[in-house]
């Protein structure tokens, strides 16, 4: 029942949204920050059918979104001064379409490799196509700013929040109607075990493709959205530190659990701002600006937040999946006590079919399969002159 | 005599130098029972490997209803109607049982529904759903686990995780289907009562199966002509009292 | 040709660096069975502390020593306390606690120093005439000294008793220790080692280039582990010989006006394509799943 939550929640929170817009309108930063959040949950709803559903460890999400954000800020300069008269919602509409699917045509390609690689492997390629991505908008020659720096036209601060939570819907429906239908058992049968999967049949190229290019294409939207929100685009937006804060979205959620990384990815932006603008306020008016130790803290605390987030990431990450604490996990979990408390005892043959569990949280990635590579379909073997285990 | 299944012609593999399999001939005919046996790394996986397309032979070539499959992936095998269970336990083991099985189903042709229409929800999504369920517990039902169907399926006993393999290969409603020692690890009554359930797949299903076992009393009591190999090649061939009873077989399982 | 010939010397002195860093990263693939990527960063670590010594004692060679102690003390710290915990987890979990730690590291150093550069003046090496061609000293010191290390690693790993039993825990870990190897012992020392070496890379890398910030470390960290997977991850030759191979490619792009700008581009894409035509990189093991 957990995706009609998502669609609540979501749902709600955009009703809220147009009510406020036509109604008083927001401030800018409160404008600013709902736009952030509705990004960072494509992103990472969008990046966890690679990395929780499909079982491929991706580090170069920011470069899909990077794509996105420039052939749609591009595009929609070029048809400004083209089409001086054209609506900008139209314009708006065209780019995010041709820069949602550029960037499916570079998940289309950066999935290729991942049909013959896997694990650290498929990592290590998604990072440098991330680079890589980085590097060209930065230097073509000029085209796309001086090293790199687009200025793109923006749209209305009152709508593109609207817009925004009206795309994660978008986002929402296509990649959990994929999961909840026999195309989501292929793509999780893969993730459990890509050899079994391949023998009952299961075409694993036609999916690995298609979940990167979708992955790719809700990133590229969001791409487009953050070109129309900022006055400028500039590479280093997208680095690879962007792309491994998405990938901490989706781990914190819980790997798997679509409204895990709904609730990560609103958390952590939320976060994000309120630790390095809300709260220099705060300290700006309550405590005099002489005060050194204040100042201190105030210029610091973007770097204060970056090792909270590091601990935290550590300590969960520790305490999720350390083999020493699973009796520990075990008996105190939040699930269970929520469990306890909201509702009867259950009959686990009760359950309608497994409706329920159709995202059962960990992804065992075996230290084997990780090894593994080239297991190409019937390929003759020949061992390398090292390989002295085969039988 | 009925129609051939399986055949394979001077079938073998090697690796680097190790001939694992040579010359392999075999003839499995609609319905049979069919044992592969030897001793332990005899290469008899290795033939079950070849012929799902895990492996790509290096000499001969094997045909499925008389159509030459050498070489062809390991999909493209399973479409053409040869499903496996694996020596080392392999589900898919963060879903449920019924979903197992269910994944076995998706390439069955009356089951067809398209990417867009599950992402819409077009009524063909829910027909299919509906009727894949119902086939899955009907499939779970023949290997006596549909009350587990909800479990998850690391959360069975290895005696019911084999069972749940068999069913999902049933699944993709093979022409041949081939167990890799089916009853390794399971205890006597177990044992029996896999005997029956394959039993029943073969002569219920008219699905020819092909299995590879080390408890011989498991393979005589339920093949009805086997193969005996040692190093890669054929000692023996014929039903299970004159096979397992050759001189050759009979020093190579006790040395000499 | 004597302009090739600079840049190919150029190119395998930082490839010599790009070799001492990946194979840190290799060395502990290979033993612990899992991507350290926090690595980059212990040579961060490494940079401030030569800074540090340099500034207050004038002795580059002292802060060398400061840098590789420091270094192994964080390399060995670290594994005790954020991986160690995470033996027998995924792989998934470990890489992400390395992510944290790698943040972690770039965090406090911002902390204490500041995000600005710190610019360490060195003593300027002149340039030799070897064969009619000039050369950096600098360069050819760094070429030479990574040479040697790696000569010694090598036998080092060969010949003793240590070695020995790193290759045997890299090759299976249970077996390993079911012989009465400490398996434990064995990756605290490829921990140690790993970061000495990159205490070193990093002692030459600032000495070329004097500016130490946080992130000093991050990106020749991604290229070095970039290295040693297209020399095949788990192998030490290979990790030299992507490491080398690493370098001659970016010197001879940044040697051409054109190339210049696209060298990090062009540095990833040689990675891609050696990986597609090789997946387990140039010298790396084939490994396959038993079926």
């Amino acid at each position: 029942m957990e995706h009609y939550i998502n669609y609540i929640a979501v749902g709600a929170f955009t009703l809220y949204l147009i009510y406020t817009s036509f109604n008083g309108g927001f401030d800018r930063s409160a404008s600013s920050l709902y736009t952030d959040i509705g990004v960072a949950i494509i992103l990472a709803v969008s990046l966890s059918m690679v990395v929780g559903f499909l079982g491929e460890l991706s580090l170069g999400h920011a470069g899909f979104m990077c794509v996105g954000a420039y052939v749609g800020g591009k595009l929609a300069v070029l048809f400004t001064d083209a089409f001086t008269n054209l609506d900008t919602y139209i314009i708006f509409a065209i780019t995010l379409a041709i820069g949602g699917l550029t960037a499916m045509l570079c998940g289309f390609v950066i999935g290729l490799p991942a049909l013959r690689l896997r694990g650290d492997y498929l990592a290590i390629v998604t990072l440098a196509f991330g680079e890589i991505v980085r590097n060209v908008f930065r230097n073509a020659g000029g085209y796309f700013g001086n090293d790199g720096k687009l200025s793109t036209p923006r749209l209305d601060n009152q709508i593109l929040p609207l817009i925004t939570f009206g795309l994660v819907l978008v986002t929402l429906f296509v990649t959990q109607n994929i999961i909840r239908s026999k195309h989501g058992r292929a793509i999780t049968a893969i993730r459990d075990s890509e050899i079994a999967a391949k023998a009952t049949g299961i075409n694993v190229t036609k999916y690995k493709l298609i979940v990167f290019a979708i992955a790719a294409l809700f990133a590229g939207f969001a791409g487009v959205l953050s070109s129309y929100k900022v006055n400028k685009i500039q590479p280093d937006t997208f680095d690879y530190n962007y792309s491994i804060e998405i990938l901490v979205m989706v781990v914190l959620g819980g790997m798997g659990s679509v409204n895990g990384s709904i609730i990560a990815a609103t958390v952590i932006t939320f976060l994000n701002k309120f630790l390095t603008t809300d709260l220099v306020t705060i300290l700006n008016e309550n405590f005099n600006s002489s005060n050194g130790v204040i100042a201190y803290i105030k210029d610091s605390l973007p770097v204060i937040k970056n090792i909270i987030y590091a601990l935290i990431l550590i300590v969960i990450v520790i305490y999720n999946n350390a083999p020493a604490f699973k009796g520990f996990r075990e008996k105190y979990n939040i699930k269970n006590l929520f469990a306890a408390i909201f509702r009867r005892k259950q009959d686990p043959a009760k359950h309608q079919d497994d409706e329920a569990k159709w995202n059962r949280v960990p992804t065992k990635i075996e230290i084997d399969e990780v090894l593994s590579v080239d297991i190409q379909p019937g390929s003759p073997y020949n061992p390398d002159k090292s390989e002295k285990e085969e039988k | 005599m009925s129609k051939v299944v399986l055949k394979t012609e001077n079938l073998g593999i090697s690796f680097g130098g190790l001939k694992a399999v040579q010359n392999l001939d075999l003839e499995i005919h609609e319905g049979q029972l069919y044992g592969l046996v030897g001793p332990n790394g005899a290469g008899k996986t290795t033939v079950f490997n070849m012929i799902t397309g895990v492996y790509k032979p290096t000499a001969g070539k094997f045909f499925l209803d008389g159509e030459n499959l050498t070489g062809k992936t390991q999909e493209a095998i399973n479409h053409k109607g040869i499903a496996r269970t694996f020596q080392n336990i392999r589900l898919f083991n963060n879903m449920t049982v019924i979903r197992n099985v269910l994944v076995g189903l998706h390439n069955q042709p009356e089951f067809k529904c398209s990417m867009i229409s599950s992402v819409f929800r077009l009524p063909r999504h829910f027909k299919v759903e509906k009727a894949m369920r119902e086939r899955a517990k009907e499939i779970l039902r023949i290997v006596g686990l549909e009350e587990e169907r909800n479990n998850l399926s690391c959360n069975l006993p290895y005696g019911k995780q084999r069972k749940l393999e068999i069913a999902r290969a049933l699944a993709t409603n093979p022409r041949l289907l081939c167990l890799d020692e089916p009853a390794a690890g399971m205890n006597p009554h177990e044992t029996a009562e896999l005997m029956d359930i394959i039993r029943h797949i073969s002569s219920e299903y008219k699905i020819t199966i092909l299995l590879i076992e080390h408890d011989m009393k498991f393979v005589s009591g339920l093949c009805d002509e086997i193969t005996v190999l040692n190093f890669g090649t054929v000692l023996a061939q014929g039903t299970p009292d004159i096979a397992l009873n050759d001189p050759e077989v009979i020093k190579a399982y006790i040395g000499g | 040709m004597e302009q090739i010939i600079t840049t190919l010397i150029n190119g395998l002195s930082a490839g010599g660096t790009y070799a001492m860093i990946a194979l840190g990263y290799t060395m502990v693939y290979g033993i612990a069975k899992m991507l350290n990527f926090a690595h980059g960063d212990v040579i961060m670590v490494g940079a401030y502390a030569l800074f540090v010594m340099f500034t207050t004692t004038g002795n580059p060679l002292l802060g060398l020593v400061v840098a590789v102690v420091l270094c192994v003390i964080f390399g060995v710290t670290i594994e005790r306390l954020a991986y160690r915990p995470l033996r027998g987890a995924s792989p998934l979990a470990v890489l992400i606690t390395a992510i944290g730690v790698s943040s972690l590291l770039q965090a406090l150093a911002q902390m204490i120093f500041g995000a600005g550069e710190k610019k360490p003046v060195f003593y300027q090496f002149g340039n030799v005439t070897i064969f009619g061609i000039s050369i950096s000293l600098l360069t050819l010191i760094t070429l030479i000294a990574s040479a040697i290390i790696m000569v010694v690693l090598s036998l080092f790993v060969k010949y003793t008793r240590t070695g020995r039993a790193m290759i045997a825990v890299s090759e299976d870990r249970g077996a390993a220790e079911l012989m009465g190897i400490s398996v434990n012992k064995i990756i605290v020392i490829t921990f140690a080692i790993g970061s000495a070496l990159a205490a070193v890379a990093g002692f030459f890398m600032v000495w070329k280039a004097p500016n130490v910030t946080p992130i000093l470390g991050a990106m020749p960290g991604i290229k070095a582990f970039a290295a040693a997977v297209i020399g095949g991850i788990g192998s030490l030759p290979g990790a030299m010989l992507g490491g080398i191979l690493m370098g001659v490619v970016e010197s001879f792009s940044s040697s051409n006006t054109y190339t210049a700008p696209y060298t990090d581009a062009i540095v990833f894409a040689v990675l891609i394509l050696i990986l597609l035509v090789r997946p387990s990189g140039l010298l790396g093991k084939k490994r396959r799943e038993k079926v």
